[in-house]
């Protein structure tokens, strides 16, 4: 690295079809590896003299080809089966004939694009217009009506003089040097490239200004601003009471509402039971709400200490015998309805699976407080476990 | 592959040095454009203005300026589609299946008739866009993941024609920048001014022309041309679906795929003929694209041209064979209702004026050729205003029959179609070689080596 002008190879070039040919076939038979051979179109048969392996591209294709057809025909079936089922003509959601042009013409496009990808990118690891051949007397010639050959110095048998008196003897006419180009050392901030930077991002922001903030709100873009309708709080010229916000009929039902048919605490117990199991997740969903919800007042253990404690009305424990004497139904009355008109209702923060939730939660506070001897055992039962897991 | 190069034909006539080829394929583009050229240009950039105003007329104040109108909802906007669709078909035909078949002529025509296909496919692109009335909403077509949390029918024949014409546009277009690789190495190293060199360059991707190049070049364009050829059938064959999948008496047929594919590569060789007839004579490559190219070319559409004759045969035998008094309506409808004068323009284009080329004479004769091809290009418009406006306009119930009429609006886009397409021919054909320069060197006698040895 150290010398920039190296010396890339040893081109010569020839004048028809059957002398590069013969220059191919010699070349490889003297066993270099690192040459290659230029035209201005492909010879046949120039890979049978230069040895060459038969190209892979084919399998690239191949890959790509069966990988198009089934990730479409696998998307068209959860598009139209699973994601969206829609019955269309009366016809099953998966009619696969009717499946079979999107998949083909998929497949083709999936193929070609991908072979042409790798083609150009990886096999022949283009654009590389850097190539020390590029701009030589050389690549100006084996693009019109010559054709060439070039030994690269790093072939293990290379040797410059060795490789020119070999080349002459092919036939080989204007035999020329080619070097490496010396590296070129892109300045970042260089003025030039600074300047261009600036313009495109003016023209970049303002052009998207443009189009999102004036081009969308000319015609035709602008249908939905302009559409014949009343806003909420506007005078209305139709109707008698001159609103434009109208009021749902009577009677109308909002989805998923059911009516709740108590006012007061009173014993619900026998209208409402506990619908959900303690389970892990119901009561993770409990303890959210009861610490998002009831914790202000009633504690984050439900004993009354609460962090609010002095400036509001205290909330009241929720350990005493009364309330551990309350049914469930009881206990989600009043979180519903709220209490002696000092604790809220939260039928409009809690949904009712939530309240229920809660209700199961507390009860686990209880029996925390209050526990059973059973409790004892079966805790020191999972003490034991752990300890033997961790040993 | 023991193949003997020396016995192929003569395919370039008078077997020029490889260098005068570069200099003949070249010169349109190193030369100042003509006074000729810039008149012919002018035409038909005015024909594109008058397009492009008539669309936004029919964007500013609806799909009503245009004369469909229920129950003739399709009209000019998918003949048009139609049309300009099949045009493309030769292209691909020419440069894929007859690789496929080792005609080496087609190097001569391949280039200029695939840049046909990509601007046809353009030109064929806009309609159905246009057609829909909100073309800015023709996004939705995509299956893409959106608010609606809908996706397209892919079940219907017109979103397979999405896919069909979009995968078409693209091969298509990866074809031909294919070829044209090793072409801009050719410009690129033989440029002089220092814009043109960087944008040769850039294009041209840094190709050396290396045989271990070429030796994997070659093969992807064989596994396109493989690709191309069914893929050419199947777009026609599904544009021809629109039409068969529906009720219409005269479109529920089984036989449009065919006869739709046979009439697209027939309309398609023609306007390659009728383009192709200028363009060797402007740019003196009469050796290049030479007579026998045009006889060719003249074969293959007395074969589509006698197929499509026989699909109009069989329209009218099944007609009477099915047994549906629809059906036989409707055909007599189109050859003596009120588009008849439309029927026998159509007969007479593609069935009759074709056979004249049964005659070696007219097959060679170059102003017979140029008229013939393009009655042929006038008789296949007609085919699919026919096949569209008739059978619309006359259903089943007396009661919703109603005529068509286009309007001035619909004249001005299929002109402005026209002066797209003949637009970008005209800036191709003096910024690109209209030649393969790689592969027309690759047929010049005494281009490839003589093999001696068995394998």
């Amino acid at each position: 690295m150290a010398d920039e002008k190296k010396l890339f190879g040893v081109a010569a070039l020839f004048d028809t079809a059957d002398e590069i040919f013969n220059a191919a076939k010699k070349v490889n038979e003297a066993g270099f590896k690192n040459y290659d051979v230029n035209t201005p179109y492909p010879i046949h048969g120039i890979e049978r003299a230069m040895k060459l392996k038969s190209s892979k591209l084919g399998y690239v294709t191949l890959f790509f080809g069966f990988f198009g057809a089934s990730s479409i025909l696998f998307f068209m079936w959860w598009a139209l089966a699973v994601n969206y089922p829609l019955v269309i003509g009366g016809k099953p959601y998966f009619p696969l004939p009717a499946f079979v042009p999107i998949t083909f013409e998929f497949t083709v496009l999936n193929a070609v694009v991908s072979t042409f990808i790798a083609m150009i990118a990886i096999v022949f690891n283009l654009p590389f217009n850097a190539h020390p051949l590029h701009d030589t007397n050389y690549m100006k010639n084996v693009t019109s009506d010559k054709y060439g050959v070039v030994i690269e110095s790093d072939d293990p048998q290379f040797d410059e003089n060795k490789v020119t008196e070999f080349l002459k003897s092919l036939g080989g006419k204007s035999i020329e040097l080619i070097h490496n180009p010396e590296p070129k050392i892109l300045k970042a901030f260089e003025p030039k490239f600074v300047v261009f930077l600036i313009i495109v991002a003016i023209i970049t922001s303002a052009s998207t200004y443009v189009t999102l903030n004036k081009f969308m709100y000319l015609p035709p873009f602008d249908f939905m601003l302009n559409q014949n309708k009343g806003s909420a709080q506007a005078e209305s010229t139709f109707f008698r009471d001159k609103r434009e916000m109208r009021e749902p009929a009577k009677g109308t039902v909002a989805r998923g509402f059911i009516p709740y048919a108590f006012n007061d605490p009173a014993d619900t117990t026998e209208f409402y039971s506990d619908p959900l199991l303690p389970t892990k997740k119901v009561l993770k969903l409990g303890q959210r709400k009861f610490l998002t919800f009831c914790s202000p007042c009633h504690g984050n253990y439900a004993d009354g200490n609460s962090r609010l404690r002095g400036f509001f009305p205290p909330g009241p424990t929720l350990h005493s015998a009364k309330v551990i004497g309350y049914s469930d139904g009881q206990i989600y009355n009043i979180i519903t309805n709220g209490m002696q008109g000092i604790m809220p209702s939260y039928a409009y923060q809690t949904t009712r699976d939530e309240r229920w939730a809660i209700v199961n939660y507390i009860r686990v506070l209880q029996r925390a407080q209050n526990p059973k001897p059973s409790d004892f055992s079966a805790i020191s039962e999972l003490i034991k476990e752990s300890g033997n897991a961790s040993n | 592959m023991a193949i003997d190069y020396s016995l192929e034909p003569v395919l370039v006539e008078g077997n020029p040095p490889l260098k005068e080829l570069d200099e003949v394929i070249i010169r349109p583009i190193d030369l100042k454009p003509t006074r000729k050229y810039q008149v012919v240009l002018a035409f038909f950039v005015s024909l594109l203005i008058i397009g492009i105003i008539c669309t936004g007329i029919t964007f500013y104040y609806g799909i009503g300026m245009w004369g469909n109108n229920q129950p003739v909802a399709w009209a000019f906007d998918i003949t048009n589609f139609v049309f300009w669709i099949g045009i493309g078909h030769a292209g691909t035909l020419i440069s894929a299946i007859l690789y496929l078949l080792r005609q080496q002529w087609r190097n001569g025509i391949a280039r200029f008739a695939e840049a046909m296909t990509i601007f046809a496919v353009m030109c064929a692109g806009i309609f159905p866009v246009i057609h829909t009335g909100r073309p800015w909403l023709a996004g939705y077509l995509i299956p893409y993941p959106n608010q609606h949390l809908m996706w397209p029918n892919f079940i219907s024949p017109l979103v397979w024609d999405v896919f069909a014409v979009s995968t078409y546009f693209t091969v298509s277009l990866i074809f031909w920048y294919t070829g044209l690789i090793p072409d801009f190495a050719t410009l690129r190293d033989r440029a002089t001014n220092k814009i043109k060199k960087t944008i040769y360059s850039v294009f041209s991707l840094g190709w050396r022309g290396s045989s271990r190049q070429w030796q994997h070049y070659e093969k992807a364009y064989m596994l396109f041309a493989g690709f191309a050829t069914p893929l050419v059938l199947s777009v026609h064959t599904v544009v021809s679906w629109d039409f068969a999948a529906a009720i219409i008496p005269g479109w529920h047929s089984t036989i449009f795929p065919p006869y739709f594919v046979a009439g697209a590569i027939f309309s398609g060789f023609a306007m390659v003929s009728t383009v192709l007839i200028f363009i060797r004579k402007v740019f003196d490559m009469e050796h290049i694209i030479t007579i026998d190219h045009l006889e060719k070319m003249n074969k293959i559409i007395l074969l589509t041209g006698s197929m499509v004759g026989y699909a109009y045969i069989i329209e009218w035998f099944m007609a009477w064979y099915s047994g549906s008094p629809f059906e036989l309506f409707t055909t007599l409808n189109r050859a003596f209702g009120p588009y008849g004068w439309g029927y026998w323009v159509m007969l007479s284009c593609n069935v009759f004026f074709p056979q004249l080329f049964w005659f070696k004479k007219i097959r060679r004769s170059v102003p017979v050729t140029l008229a013939i091809v393009i009655l042929v290009n006038v008789g296949m418009w007609f085919e699919r205003f026919i096949i569209i406006v008739t059978s619309l306009s006359r259903d089943f119930l007396p009661s919703s029959w109603h005529a068509y009429r286009p309007t001035l609006v619909d004249f001005g886009i299929l002109f402005g179609s026209f002066g797209l397409f003949f637009t970008l021919i005209l800036l191709f054909a003096r910024t690109l070689p209209v030649v393969s320069i790689a592969e027309i060197k690759s047929i010049v006698k005494g281009a490839q080596p003589v093999h001696h040895e068995e394998e």
